[in-house]
């Protein structure tokens, strides 16, 4: 149990070691939230390349740049390495940097663990990436890997995935686990759970689903290895098993998946939003239980993916209504934040421009998910570019667009500079523009019948698709210029004050700016 | 580390086992729920019963699929297409297959019943879907069904559909497929 000693610091202003072996071996929880945050934004610059791939095929009809095959594995690692690699450690490294400082603690509680379960993210992306090198190609069955498309029709390189997903599971749990740990037992004295930051709650729920997910994940990939190389047949209907059973167990693991990536953007905009309309936030509580019934709810919608498999019609009838009962608490949610923002003396700086922005897309997003929730309607437009709409509407400008207006709302905390407010608004509007252009198109191509997943299409749904591809073409590069301005405020620029925000409030703004290297060694006093 | 801390951080260790094996254990779980509810178009084999068989029974018509599965070369097809029976009586079919290739092969079909809240009322006698097919290079054969659909089929079910698909298992580890086959059973 070497792994849960806490690490004791008599030296108190002792700084970060030199060099590289700082980040090898650092145990320091904001050393470590950096290091999730630029690994997730290397991934999102990886997975980003690949969706212009995608997108430069799809600008015209026909196939023009790459080979059918390797758009399949284009899709297949887009997706994988956005979600497992982009958002994911994005909202760890947040939860790294934020948690501790949020609820007074001086570290996280299992640091040795953090540092561990940081480091082995890398080898699996390494992993998962190489198999672009492999014979047969890297694997090319869509993110939701469904056998037998897996098992029986897979590329040799699919024994390589599993194990990249198995290392990216165990990153995730041993990250969970650590919040949980961290925000039930370290918790200044006066932060009750009540009184935490919701940003601290959102990721005590989304860690306990976690927990509670990732092992079945782990799981459907040990099936699947076993299906493939030990000769059992989970999912193999010859020798007895069936294909519906991995969608079943898949998707069990995948929709309170989508609510992993979600729920922390609850809590960012949260406080965002509270901030700059210089406001209490509007109905605390019920935010908490909002998210709490959201999180239990996830557990029992699984099968709105797979309406089209031949469900029976009380399985169909009771995932369809359990799932527009999300839409009610998620509702709440959208109701509180557009009560905090009525009457606030509000100003737009670019955090909340991102999180205004993410209040309205979500919205969207979560509308065009009730319409799939529909039985009937799903039968149309499931695996149609209105799916693609649906979630890259709750993903981009909802997980993402929280992710950025985060990095924009702490970064003078973290960094001690103020980030240049002008390019800030160019990279906001840039971006929003670019991703309606992207995304609102495809709820068209979708609705007129477009199939996902193909590298080629019927004349008829060319204009959107060109329009589409150029709206992709917008947003990805500006990410360039929001990594430059990431660079530009880490490098220098106009200090940052202790508050950062007029309106802000919270443990993490009273420490000094940049945050020192250890915070609350001495938990601070809440009243 | 405090005392609590540690037992938060035990509790939440043991889960991760827990939950991983709640993921296998959706397996045998999923298949129960298949054969309580006969959904999946799942059919078991059922002993003979005096209860289901009645005279006022109604006809309904029943239509017979066969599909290969992908690579499959026999000739594999319905000795009928659609046959009116009525319900409440045994009724036998056949399916004629021939093994085309020059090869010793083994074949197992695995049975669907459609609309799937049929699959409940038709009860097998006897199926060649409960064991495996090896014929000979050439070898043709004629496999028999025996089944019954039961009275209480709900009454807006005029149809059924009865489909096979055959598999090529000349090549599976035979343990193994004894195994599942009885998980099956
Ligand atoms: C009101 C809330 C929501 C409802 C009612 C809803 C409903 C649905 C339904 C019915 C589908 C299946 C469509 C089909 O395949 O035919 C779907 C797909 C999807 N949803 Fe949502 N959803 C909601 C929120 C979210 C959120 C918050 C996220 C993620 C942050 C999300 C991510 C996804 C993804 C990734 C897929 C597609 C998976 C795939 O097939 O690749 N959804 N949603
Ligand atoms: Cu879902």
């Amino acid at each position: 149990m070497s792994a849960v000693i806490e690490n004791h610091h008599d030296d108190h202003d002792h700084g970060p070691a030199k060099g590289i072996t700082r980040w090898l071996y650092t145990t320091n929880h904001k050393d470590i939230g950096t290091l999730y945050l630029w690994f997730s934004f290397a991934m999102f610059l990886i997975g980003g390349a690949m969706a212009m791939i995608i997108r430069a095929e799809l600008f015209q009809p026909g196939m023009q740049i790459v080979e059918p095959e390797f758009y399949n594995q284009m899709i297949t690692l887009h997706g994988l390495i956005m979600i497992f690699g982009g958002v994911m450690p994005a909202f760890v490294g947040l939860a790294n940097w934020l948690v501790p400082m949020m609820i007074g603690a001086p570290d996280m509680a299992l640091p040795r663990m953090n540092n561990l379960s940081f480091w082995i993210l890398p080898f699996a992306f390494f992993i998962l990436l190489s198999s672009l090198f492999m014979e047969g190609g890297a694997p090319n069955f869509g993110w939701t890997f469904y056998a037998p498309l897996s098992t029986t029709y897979a590329p040799p390189s699919v024994t390589f995935f599993i194990f990249s997903v198995h290392i990216m599971g165990a990153s995730s749990i041993m990250g969970a686990i650590n919040v949980v740990v961290t925000i039930m037992n370290m918790r200044a004295p006066g932060v009750t759970l009540m009184k935490m930051p919701l940003f601290v709650w959102s990721w005590l729920i989304t860690a306990y689903l976690l927990i509670a997910v990732m092992p079945v994940l782990a799981g459907a990939v040990t099936m699947m290895l076993m299906d493939i190389h030990f000769g059992t047949s989970f999912f193999n209907a010859a020798g007895g098993g069936d294909p519906v059973l991995f969608q079943h167990i898949f998707w069990f693991f995948g929709h309170p998946e989508v609510y992993i990536m979600i729920l922390p953007a609850f809590g960012i905009v949260s406080h965002i939003i509270e901030t700059f309309s210089r406001k209490q936030l509007f109905g605390y509580s019920s935010m908490v239980w909002a998210m709490l019934s959201i999180a239990i709810l996830s557990f029992v919608v699984w099968a709105h993916h797979m309406f089209t498999v031949g469900l029976p019609l009380a399985a169909e009838i009771f995932f369809m209504w359990a799932t527009m009962l999300i839409a009610v608490p998620t509702g709440v949610k959208v109701f509180n934040w557009v009560a905090t923002m009525f009457r606030g003396s509000l100003t737009f700086e670019t955090p909340m421009l991102f999180a205004v922005a993410f209040v309205v897309l979500f919205t969207i997003g979560g509308l065009s998910g009730l319409m799939l929730a529909i039985v009937p309607a799903d039968f149309q437009y499931h695996d149609t570019y209105f799916v693609v709409a649906h979630f890259h509407y709750v993903l981009v400008p909802g997980a993402i667009f929280s992710i950025m207006a985060a990095v924009y709302y702490w970064i003078p905390k973290w960094s001690g500079n103020m980030y240049d407010e002008r390019l800030g608004k160019l990279h906001f509007w840039l971006s929003f523009i670019g991703v309606n252009v992207t995304f609102f198109p495809q709820h068209f191509i979708g609705l007129a019948g477009m199939p996902r997943r193909y590298p080629d299409y019927a004349l008829i749904f060319a204009d959107w698709n060109m329009v589409s591809s150029i709206g992709a073409f917008l947003f990805g590069f500006s990410q360039l210029l929001f990594l430059f301005i990431v660079i530009k405020t880490v490098m220098g620029g106009k200090k940052a004050t202790d508050q950062v925000w007029e309106g802000a409030k919270g443990l993490e703004w009273t420490v000094a700016s940049p945050a020192p290297y250890h915070t609350f060694s001495t938990p601070p006093k809440v009243d | 580390m405090k005392k609590e801390a540690k037992k938060t951080l035990i509790k939440l260790v043991v889960a991760v086992p827990l939950m991983f094996a709640f993921g296998f254990a959706l397996v045998p779980l999923y298949d129960v729920f298949c054969e309580v509810t006969g959904i999946n178009g799942k059919v078991f084999q059922s002993e003979y019963s005096e209860e289901l068989v009645t005279d006022d029974g109604r006809t309904i018509a029943i239509q017979f699929i066969s599909t290969n599965n992908e690579n499959m070369p026999w000739t594999f097809k319905p000795s009928e297409q659609v046959m009116k029976i009525e319900t409440g009586k045994y009724h036998g079919v056949t399916f004629y297959v021939k093994n085309t290739t020059d090869k010793k092969m083994t074949a197992q079909a695995v049975p669907s019943v459609a609309p799937s809240n049929a699959a409940a009322h038709l009860k097998k006698l006897e199926c060649f879907c409960f064991e495996q097919q090896e014929l000979m290079p050439g070898e043709e054969a004629l496999l028999p069904v025996k089944l019954l659909v039961s009275n209480e089929l709900p009454s807006n079910i005029k149809n059924i559909i009865l489909s096979y698909t055959i598999f090529d298992i000349t090549d599976y580890d035979d343990e193994v497929l004894a195994h599942n086959q009885m998980a099956m059973e």
